[in-house]
C-alpha cells in the first residue's frame, strides 16, 4: 500500500485496483476543485443569510420557527451517513465482495433520504407557522442557503442510485469505482456544509 | 381551446413581436423603433435560413453533426467558440453603431425610444461580456493551450463539449430576444431594484437571467477543465517555470473563472427566486437589501475583468517575443505580476460603487487596493518594451493591435487610478467617462488580443495564414476607431453627461457625441476589413499554404507539429528540457522535427452527443422559464436529467488510433516538410513561407 504513490488527496484505492487508481488523478482531483467553486456559492449563501437575519420585517424569526431537536436529529442522520459512506468507501478498497460495498451504500441512501424527509417536513411546519419565503428578507436567505443544502443531498442520493444501477450492469469497474471515490467526497463536502448550518442558522438561531 | 393555448405559450403572446407596438399605437418614432427591431430579427432568421440552406444544399448535416458538433476535440470545440464569438461581436458592434449614432442625434430627443435604446445596452454589454470576449477567450485557449503543454487534449473533453453548448444556448436566447422581444432594460449588471418584478414584470430580465445563468456554468465548467488539463497534462519537464505565459495567463484565469463565477450564480439565482417565487432578497420591502446584490454582482464583476484580460496578457507576451525574434524579458516578473493581479482582482470589488454609502475608510481601502493592480500591470508594460528593445521587430498583424495595445492601454489604465480616488470618482462616477475607461481597457486589452491571437494562431488552426493586407487595414481601423469613438467619451463624462442617456438638453455635448459616432462607424468599417480579410484568405488558401506549421519561427509547441495538427496533437508526447521548448529543440541537436524510433497506439476520446444535447435542453430550459412555459422546463430539465445518468452507462468513451496510422500521418508530414524551401523572418509575410523558418543568423539575438 504504501509503495503506490498518492494521486490526490483522501482516500486512494492503491495498486490493488491499478487502473482506476489512475484514472481517478485527474477525476478526483477535478472534483476537488468543482467542490471548492460548489463552497463559494454555500459560503456566499451564508454571509447573505447573516446579513439578512435582521431582515424579519416583523415576521417570525429564528427563536420563533427553528427547533434544535429536530435540527439535531437530521445532523445525526448526516452524519451517521458520512459514517456509513465512509465504511463504504473501505470495502471499496478493501473488499473484494461487492455485497458488503452495495450494503453500506444502500444504508447510506437510506440515512440520506430519512435526512430529507425530516428537512422536508420541518419546512412543513415552518409553513404552517407562517415560515414562508415571501413573508421576509430573513425567511428568504434561510430558504435559499438550507433547502439549497438539501437539493445537493437529493442530487447526490439520485447519482448514488444511478451508481447502484452501474454496479448492477458493468459491476465494479474503473468508472464505477471512480464515480463512487468521487461522489464519496460530495457526500462528506455536505456534511461539513450541513455543519456549518446547524451551527451557524440552528444553533445560533435558538441560543 | 384559449386554455389549452395559455397553457402551451405561458405567457408568449402577440406583443411580443418587435413590430408590434408600432401597430398598436403607430407613432413615427415607433415606426422608426419597429423597422429597426424587425429588420434585426429578420437579419437572425435570414442568418439562419442560409446556414440551413448551404448546409442542406452540400448536403453537410450529418458531416457538421460528426465532425464538429459532438466532437470532443479542443481544437474544434475552440474553432465553434470563437465562431460563436465573431457572430455575436458583429451584432454588439452593430448596436454600439445604433447608440451612437442616437447621441449624435440624441440633443433634444433622437431617433430611439427610450426603453429601445435599454434594450440596446443591455444586449451590448450582455454579448460583449459573455457571449464575444469569453467565448472569444475560452476559445482561444481551447485550441492554444493543449497544445502548449505538450497534452492530447483538455482533462475532461466531453465536459468541454458540454461548456460549449450552455454558452451557444445563452448565445441563442440573447438571439431569440430579437424576435420574441423584449430583453432587459436593466443594463448589463442588472441591478434590482430595477430589475425586481414591481418594476418590470416583463420578460425581459428574465431573458437576462437565464442566458447569464447558461453562460455562467459554461465558465465554471471551462475554468476547472482548463485547471486541471494544465495542472495534470502537462508533457514531461514541462514544470511551472517553462510554461509559456500564454498558458500561466490561462491557468490564472481558469482559477478567476472557479471562484469568481460562483457570486453571479448565485446573484442571479436569488433575483430569480424573487421574480418567481417572490422572496425578498433584493426588494425594497419586507427585508429585501439591494445591496446584497450589488455586492455579489462586483464579487464576480471585478475578477472577470482579470478573466477577460489575462488571457489577452498571455496572448501579447507571445506576440512581443515571436515578433521582436527574442526571448520574453522578466519571464518570472510577469509570471509574478500574473499571479498577483489574480490575486488583487478579489480585493478591489468596491471600486464599483463608492458612492452607494460606505464610510471613507472602507472607500480609502479599496481605492488604494485598486492603485496597487497598476503596479504589476505596469511590470508587464515595461517588460513587454524591454523584450522589443533591440529586438529586430517585424510589423506583422498581432504586432500591429499589440502596439496599439500598449499604447492605448496605457492611457486607459491611467484613467482607472484617477477613478480609483473615492473622491475623484464622485464627480465622474456613472457618466461617460467610466464608459470611455471600461472601452479603453476592453478594447485594446481584450479584443485586440484576441485578433492579435486569431491572426497568429489561423494558420496554426486551418494551415493557411490571414491575409495581411486587409488584416493591417482592420487594425488599423480598429485603432484610430477607438480613439474618435471613445476619447471624446471622456470630454463628455467630464462635461457630466450620464451614461446610458437616451437623449440630453445640453447643446455642449454634440460635437462630442458626433466625434464619437463617426469612431463607431470607422470601428464598423474595421468589422468590414475583418470580413474581407477572412473571405481574401480563404480564396487564396493555395497561395498562403503553411504545411511546416511553423510561420513565425514560433518559440513554444505549438509550432512544432504540422497545421492543422492532427486530432492527437503529437504522434509521440514531447520531452521538455526548457522555456521556449521549441525554439531549444530548433537550436540544438536533434533538430526541429526528430523521427522517432517508436510509434504507440493513442488513445483518444469517442464522440459523444452530451454537448449538442445540453445545448437544446439548456435552451428550452430557459425559454420556457421566460416564457413561464412550465411544460417546456420540466421536459426539458427531466431529459437533460436522464441524459446525465444516461452518460454514467456508457461504456466505450475511447477509441484507438493505432500506431501504424500514426506513423503513416507523421511520416507523410515529414516528407512534406523536407520538400519545403525555408523562409527567413524578413520573408515570412511573402508568399514563400511554407511554415518551415530558416535558421538564423548566427549570434543573433534570441
Amino acid at each position: 500500500m504504501s509503495s503506490t504513490p498518492i494521486r490526490h488527496p483522501g482516500l486512494n484505492l492503491g495498486h490493488a485496483h491499478a487502473e482506476a487508481h489512475e484514472a481517478s488523478e485527474s477525476l478526483v482531483f477535478g472534483f476537488w476543485v468543482f467542490m471548492m467553486s460548489d463552497l463559494i456559492i454555500f459560503g456566499l449563501l451564508f454571509a447573505t443569510y447573516v446579513t439578512m437575519l435582521g431582515g424579519t420585517a416583523g415576521g417570525p424569526g429564528p427563536g420563533e420557527l427553528f427547533e434544535l431537536k429536530s435540527a439535531f436529529i437530521e445532523t445525526s442522520l448526516l452524519l451517521v451517513s458520512s459514517f456509513t459512506f465512509g465504511m463504504a468507501s473501505l470495502a471499496l478498497k478493501y473488499r473484494t465482495d461487492r455485497k458488503v460495498l452495495v450494503g453500506w451504500l444502500v444504508v447510506t441512501l437510506l440515512l440520506g433520504l430519512a435526512f430529507l424527509g425530516h428537512e422536508l417536513y420541518d419546512f412543513h411546519k415552518m409553513f404552517t407557522e407562517g415560515g414562508v419565503p415571501s413573508r421576509s428578507g430573513f425567511l428568504s436567505a434561510f430558504f435559499a442557503l438550507v433547502p439549497l443544502h438539501g437539493l445537493h443531498v437529493t442530487a447526490a442520493s439520485i447519482w448514488l442510485i444511478a451508481l447502484l444501477g452501474q454496479i448492477a450492469v458493468h459491476g465494479l469497474d474503473t468508472q464505477t469505482k471512480t464515480g463512487l471515490m468521487r461522489l464519496a467526497i460530495l457526500w462528506h463536502f455536505l456534511d461539513v456544509v450541513w455543519i456549518g448550518i446547524f451551527s451557524l442558522v440552528y444553533l445560533g438561531g435558538t441560543a | 381551446m384559449t386554455h389549452w393555448a395559455d397553457w402551451m405559450l405561458g405567457r408568449l403572446d402577440w406583443s411580443a413581436l418587435p413590430f408590434w407596438d408600432a401597430i398598436v399605437d403607430p407613432t413615427t418614432k415607433n415606426i422608426v423603433n419597429a423597422i429597426i427591431a424587425s429588420g434585426a430579427g429578420a437579419m437572425v432568421i435570414l442568418g439562419g435560413l442560409i446556414v440551413v440552406g448551404v448546409l442542406t444544399w452540400t448536403r453537410r448535416w450529418r458531416w457538421l453533426w460528426r465532425e464538429w458538433l459532438t466532437s470532443p476535440d479542443h481544437k474544434k470545440i475552440g474553432i465553434m467558440f470563437i465562431a460563436i464569438a465573431l457572430v455575436m461581436l458583429a451584432r454588439a458592434v452593430i448596436e454600439a453603431v445604433f447608440m451612437r449614432l442616437q447621441q449624435a442625434f440624441g440633443l433634444d430627443g433622437g431617433f430611439l425610444t427610450a426603453d429601445h435604446f435599454g434594450q440596446l445596452f443591455t444586449t451590448h454589454g450582455t454579448i460583449m461580456v459573455f457571449f464575444m470576449a469569453m467565448p472569444f477567450l475560452t476559445g482561444i485557449i481551447n485550441y492554444v493551450m493543449p497544445l502548449q503543454i505538450g497534452a492530447r487534449d483538455l482533462s475532461f473533453p466531453v465536459m468541454n463539449s458540454i461548456s460549449l453548448g450552455l454558452t451557444a444556448a445563452g448565445a441563442a436566447i440573447v438571439m431569440v430576444s430579437l424576435m420574441l422581444a423584449p430583453f432587459s432594460t436593466g443594463g448589463w449588471s442588472g441591478y434590482p431594484s430595477f430589475t425586481e418584478s414591481a418594476a418590470n414584470p416583463g420578460a425581459g430580465v428574465d431573458y437576462w437571467i437565464w442566458a447569464v445563468t447558461l453562460s455562467t456554468l459554461s465558465s465554471t465548467l471551462t475554468g476547472i477543465n482548463f485547471a486541471v488539463t494544465i495542472y495534470k497534462q502537462r508533457a514531461p519537464g514541462m514544470s511551472w517555470l517553462r510554461l509559456p505565459l500564454f498558458t500561466w495567463t490561462a491557468l490564472c484565469t481558469s482559477i478567476l473563472m472557479i471562484f469568481g463565477m460562483p457570486p453571479l450564480t448565485v446573484a442571479t439565482a436569488l433575483l430569480a427566486l424573487d421574480r418567481y417565487l417572490d422572496f425578498h432578497f433584493f426588494t425594497a420591502d419586507l427585508g429585501g437589501n439591494m445591496m446584497n446584490y450589488i455586492n455579489l454582482f462586483w464579487a464576480f464583476g471585478h475578477p472577470e475583468v482579470y478573466i477577460l484580460i489575462l488571457p489577452a496578457f498571455g496572448i501579447f507576451s507571445e506576440i512581443f517575443s515571436t515578433f521582436s525574434g527574442k526571448k520574453l524579458y522578466g519571464y518570472g516578473a510577469l509570471v509574478i505580476a500574473t499571479l498577483a493581479i489574480a490575486v488583487l482582482s478579489f480585493t478591489v470589488w468596491l471600486h464599483h460603487f463608492f458612492t452607494m454609502g460606505q464610510s471613507a475608510h472602507i472607500n480609502a481601502i479599496f481605492g488604494i487596493a485598486t492603485m496597487l493592480i497598476g503596479i504589476p500591470t505596469g511590470v508587464k508594460i515595461y517588460d513587454w518594451m524591454l523584450t522589443m528593445f533591440r529586438g529586430r521587430i517585424r510589423f506583422s498583424v498581432p504586432m500591429i493591435y499589440a502596439i496599439g495595445f500598449i499604447m492605448l492601454f496605457v492611457i486607459g489604465g491611467l484613467t482607472g487610478i484617477i477613478l480609483a480616488v473615492p473622491s475623484v470618482d464622485y464627480q465622474i462616477h456613472n457618466s461617460l467617462f467610466l464608459v470611455a475607461h471600461f472601452h479603453n481597457m476592453l478594447i485594446p486589452g481584450l479584443l485586440f488580443g484576441m485578433l492579435g491571437g486569431t491572426n497568429l494562431w489561423f494558420s496554426k488552426a486551418f494551415g493557411f495564414r490571414l491575409e495581411e493586407r486587409w488584416g493591417r487595414r482592420a487594425a488599423c481601423c480598429w485603432i484610430v476607431g477607438f480613439m474618435l469613438a471613445f476619447f471624446p467619451l471622456y470630454a463628455l463624462g467630464v462635461l457630466g453627461m450620464p451614461r446610458r442617456s437616451v437623449a440630453f438638453f445640453e447643446p455642449a455635448y454634440l460635437p462630442w457625441t458626433v466625434a464619437a459616432m463617426v469612431g463607431a462607424v470607422i470601428i464598423l468599417v474595421a468589422m468590414l476589413c475583418l470580413l474581407i480579410q477572412l473571405w481574401v484568405s480563404v480564396r487564396d488558401r493555395h497561395a498562403n499554404r503553411v504545411p511546416g506549421g511553423d510561420p513565425w519561427d514560433g518559440r513554444s509547441l505549438e509550432w512544432s507539429v504540422s497545421s492543422p495538427p492532427p486530432e492527437y496533437n503529437f504522434p509521440v508526447i514531447p520531452e521538455v528540457h526548457s522555456r521556449d521548448a521549441y525554439m531549444r529543440q530548433k537550436e540544438t541537436g536533434g533538430g526541429a522535427h526528430p523521427r522517432p524510433d517508436d510509434y504507440e497506439d493513442i488513445e483518444m476520446p469517442a464522440n459523444s452527443a452530451m454537448g449538442p444535447i445540453f445545448a437544446i435542453t439548456g435552451f428550452l430550459l430557459a425559454f420556457g422559464l421566460t416564457w413561464y412555459q412550465w411544460w417546456l422546463v420540466v421536459a426539458a430539465g427531466v431529459a437533460a436529467l436522464i441524459a446525465l445518468i444516461a452518460r454514467g452507462y456508457v461504456r466505450d468513451t475511447t477509441r484507438l488510433i493505432p500506431a501504424a496510422e500514426v506513423r503513416r500521418q507523421h511520416e507523410a508530414w515529414l516528407a512534406t516538410l523536407a520538400s519545403l524551401t525555408p523562409v527567413t523572418r524578413a520573408d515570412e509575410q511573402s508568399a514563400a513561407n511554407r511554415g518551415l523558418p530558416a535558421s538564423p543568423i548566427e549570434g543573433a539575438v534570441q
